[in-house]
């Protein structure tokens, strides 16, 4: 469709540049292919083996790059600026690229929406975004998976490797999925022991070695001994963590071999499943749906295998749990409970399943985690 | 003791600790900077050389097993920088800033780019002096574990000192830093003094760098320095020109960067972006305490492009 109407401009940079790739190949057919099939791009606000966000979203790209039929193109270290907007633009120009995965938070307000506006017929997914259907252009979809689930169970895990009943978190920003993370810990923590507390450092910024890495520090000299963290690159977190002796739970991917013997379990994406589904669907002829979320039991994200220092009772309750969640339906965030200032969230009986939309704009930390979101 | 006693030590070890962990990066690059900078010369290309310094530094120290070669390559490297910086600065019509500038981005986009297969491995760290033996506190303990970096940053500054201020060497550079013409007349090579000069200003940069990707925070990735290479340039201006000054600007650096989580961890959890913004708040204040209408910026060497 598309290539009918690009100006001859365009046309001719990109077949010059499909010549130049189909010559450098040594090949005409793997350009010919490329041509014909579908190109996806992604885009990533870091390195994409940093052992977190990135490399999580990377390997559903590796699944996608497997697949039948479809070029994909990867560009990482854009910043959340008006840079993510021209790496765009140069996919959907230059690579003819249809479908865009920019994976960053704040990729979607305002360049996504920017974009998409000039570009009607590139699609774009994008990662944890409030996609709106009365605000936001049809072209553009948003997904994201009930990892707070995730940090439910490492909250579990972390509450049967405790001593001190005291589990920390080092925090970037204080936004919804954080916050939902952070609540999720102890609150799986409390459902075990319910005199457990959460100290929570926020860094302010998604990657910042050295600050993350005081943080840890920080924490475990508060005599925290259970530690995970939401930050892009957990390795820091981890490495600095298991070197004081604190146990540690994961995110994002799996951080085992960082520390196997402090490593007790964590909550990664599966971004491979979802990526190629969508990408499945978009070949097939099909419209991928604005609005994606899946949780553990659709597969949209996975637990790290337990380690070592988790006790046996841990691993049953841990699977337990596991079990009830994959059910569906599950509510971590339930009343009676309060927020860490005193005030109500939830009277008794009232409960926020994992699919509640209103978990999506949470502002408060709950009571027993230790500290504010400014 | 009371529950504020205990927040108050609290905050005041982990400030402790904070400066000797994160002071080291800052001693190494500003000694690197006062150094050039007291042979007349500014090299901003400093943050670049830390950089590449972490990255040759984690990479070597990964291939070969030994962090110890690691720190070698880091100072080889930023040497090899340092001498680039030197010899470009010498042809005529040169803007050493704007060279600096170009430097820095150079390094750090050559780093990022040969260091794409070292942010997944695990390299060997820096062996530590458990000073904090004797203590039964274990946060006592991890405040004074300090790394050999640490002592030779300290025991470097004070022979840099010793060497500017009594040796023939030291007189060299000052004079070349002070006056060409006048270390012309003493038929001394102004440019020679100051391409050594640059580039053991790298080597120590370099040497810095290893200090971030080996021992703290200890791994090799895009966003290991966060600025640290610019601020201790800033840091070589603020501690006037005195490598000893710079380990007190540095150890200042490190103890305010660690009150922001430290406060946090103790329940002080408001405002923590302002607490953040403590050390540069400090700097602020300290340069304007210091600051004087009638006299130009004391110790700063007479050649140097800023204060000409």
């Amino acid at each position: 469709m598309s290539m009918i109407f690009t100006p001859t401009r365009r046309t001719f940079i990109k077949s010059a540049a499909a010549l130049a790739g189909a010559t450098a190949l040594g090949g005409l057919g793997a350009g010919a292919a490329a041509a014909a099939g579908l190109t996806v791009g992604f885009i990533y606000v870091g390195p994409k083996d940093d052992f977190g966000y990135n490399q999580a979203h990377a390997e559903g790209a590796a699944a996608v790059k497997a697949m039948d039929g479809v070029t994909v193109i990867e560009e990482e270290n854009v910043p959340e600026t008006v840079d993510c907007q021209k790496t765009m633009e140069s996919m959907i120009n230059f690579d003819g690229a249809t479908l865009l995965f920019p994976t960053s938070f704040g990729y979607f307000d305002p360049h996504i929406l920017e974009v998409a506006a000039k570009q009607p017929d590139v699609r774009f997914q994008h990662a944890g975004g409030m996609w709106n259907a009365d605000k936001h252009p049809k072209n553009v979809g948003s997904y994201f998976g009930y990892i707070g689930m995730g940090q439910y169970l490492n909250g579990i895990a972390a509450a049967h490797a405790t001593k001190t009943r005291k589990i920390g978190f080092v925090a970037a920003k204080p936004i919804p999925q954080v916050l939902l993370n952070i609540n999720s810990f102890l609150l799986g923590a409390r459902s075990v022991d319910p005199e457990i507390t959460c100290q929570v450092i926020f860094t302010g910024e998604w990657s910042l070695a050295v600050k993350e890495a005081e943080a840890t520090n920080a924490l475990a000299d508060q005599g925290v001994d259970v530690i995970t963290c939401h930050v892009d690159g957990p390795k820091v977190v981890i490495e600095t963590a298991a070197g004081r002796g604190a146990f540690v739970c994961g995110y994002h991917a799996d951080q085992t071999s960082l520390a196997p013997e402090k490593y007790l379990t964590g909550a990664e994406w599966n971004w491979a499943k979802v990526y190629t589904d969508m990408v499945k669907t978009t070949l097939d002829g099909g419209t991928i749906d604005n609005f994606v979320r899946g949780g553990l039991a659709d597969g949209f994200i996975k637990m790290s295998p337990l380690g070592p220092a988790v006790p046996e009772a841990g691993r049953k309750q841990f699977e337990a749990v596991k079990a009830e969640i994959l059910k569906g339906g599950f509510a971590a965030i339930k009343g009676p409970l309060k927020d860490n200032g005193g005030k109500v969230i939830a009277e008794a009986g009232q409960s926020f399943v994992e699919t509640d939309v209103a978990l999506e704009s949470m502002d408060y930390l709950v009571e027993g985690v230790i500290g504010s979101l400014s | 003791m009371s529950e504020t006693d205990l927040g108050v030590w609290t905050v005041l070890i982990a400030m402790l600790g904070g400066a000797i962990r994160v002071s080291t990066p800052y001693i190494f690059v500003s000694l690197g900077e006062c150094l050039t900078e007291r042979s007349g010369r500014i090299n901003l290309g400093l943050e670049g050389t830390l950089v590449f310094g972490a990255m040759s530094g984690y990479a070597i120290a990964y291939e070969t097993g030994s962090a110890w070669a690691g720190v070698l390559a880091a100072a080889l490297a930023g040497t090899l920088f340092g001498l680039f910086h030197g010899w470009v600065c010498k042809l005529p019509k040169v803007n050493d800033i704007a060279i600096g500038i170009a430097l820095m981005l150079l390094g750090m986009g050559l780093a990022f780019f040969f260091g794409k297969p070292y942010i997944q491995p695990v390299a060997p760290d820096l062996p530590t002096i458990a000073l904090g033996a004797w203590s039964s506190s274990p946060q006592v303990e991890a405040a004074l574990r300090i790394n050999v970096l640490f002592v030779v940053g300290i025991a470097l500054a004070f022979f840099i000192a010793w060497m500017l201020r009594s040796t023939r060497i030291g007189l060299v550079i000052r004079v070349v830093g002070d006056s060409a013409d006048a270390a012309r007349a003493m038929g001394i090579s102004v440019d020679r003094v100051r391409l050594l000069a640059t580039a053991a200003g790298g080597a120590l940069a370099g040497i810095g760098g290893a200090y971030l990707s080996l021992y703290y925070p200890g791994s090799w990735n895009e966003g290991v320095s966060s600025g640290q290479g610019l601020m201790a340039v800033a840091l070589v201006i603020f501690a006037r020109w005195s490598p000893v000054n710079c380990i007190w600007a540095a150890l200042l650096f490190g103890a305010a960067g660690a009150l922001g989580p430290a406060l946090q961890s103790v329940g002080v959890s408001s405002g923590y972006y302002l607490s953040y913004a403590a050390p540069y708040v400090l700097t602020l204040i300290l340069l304007i305490a210091t600051s004087s209408t009638t006299r130009a910026v004391r110790g700063a060497p007479g050649e140097l492009s800023i204060t000409k």
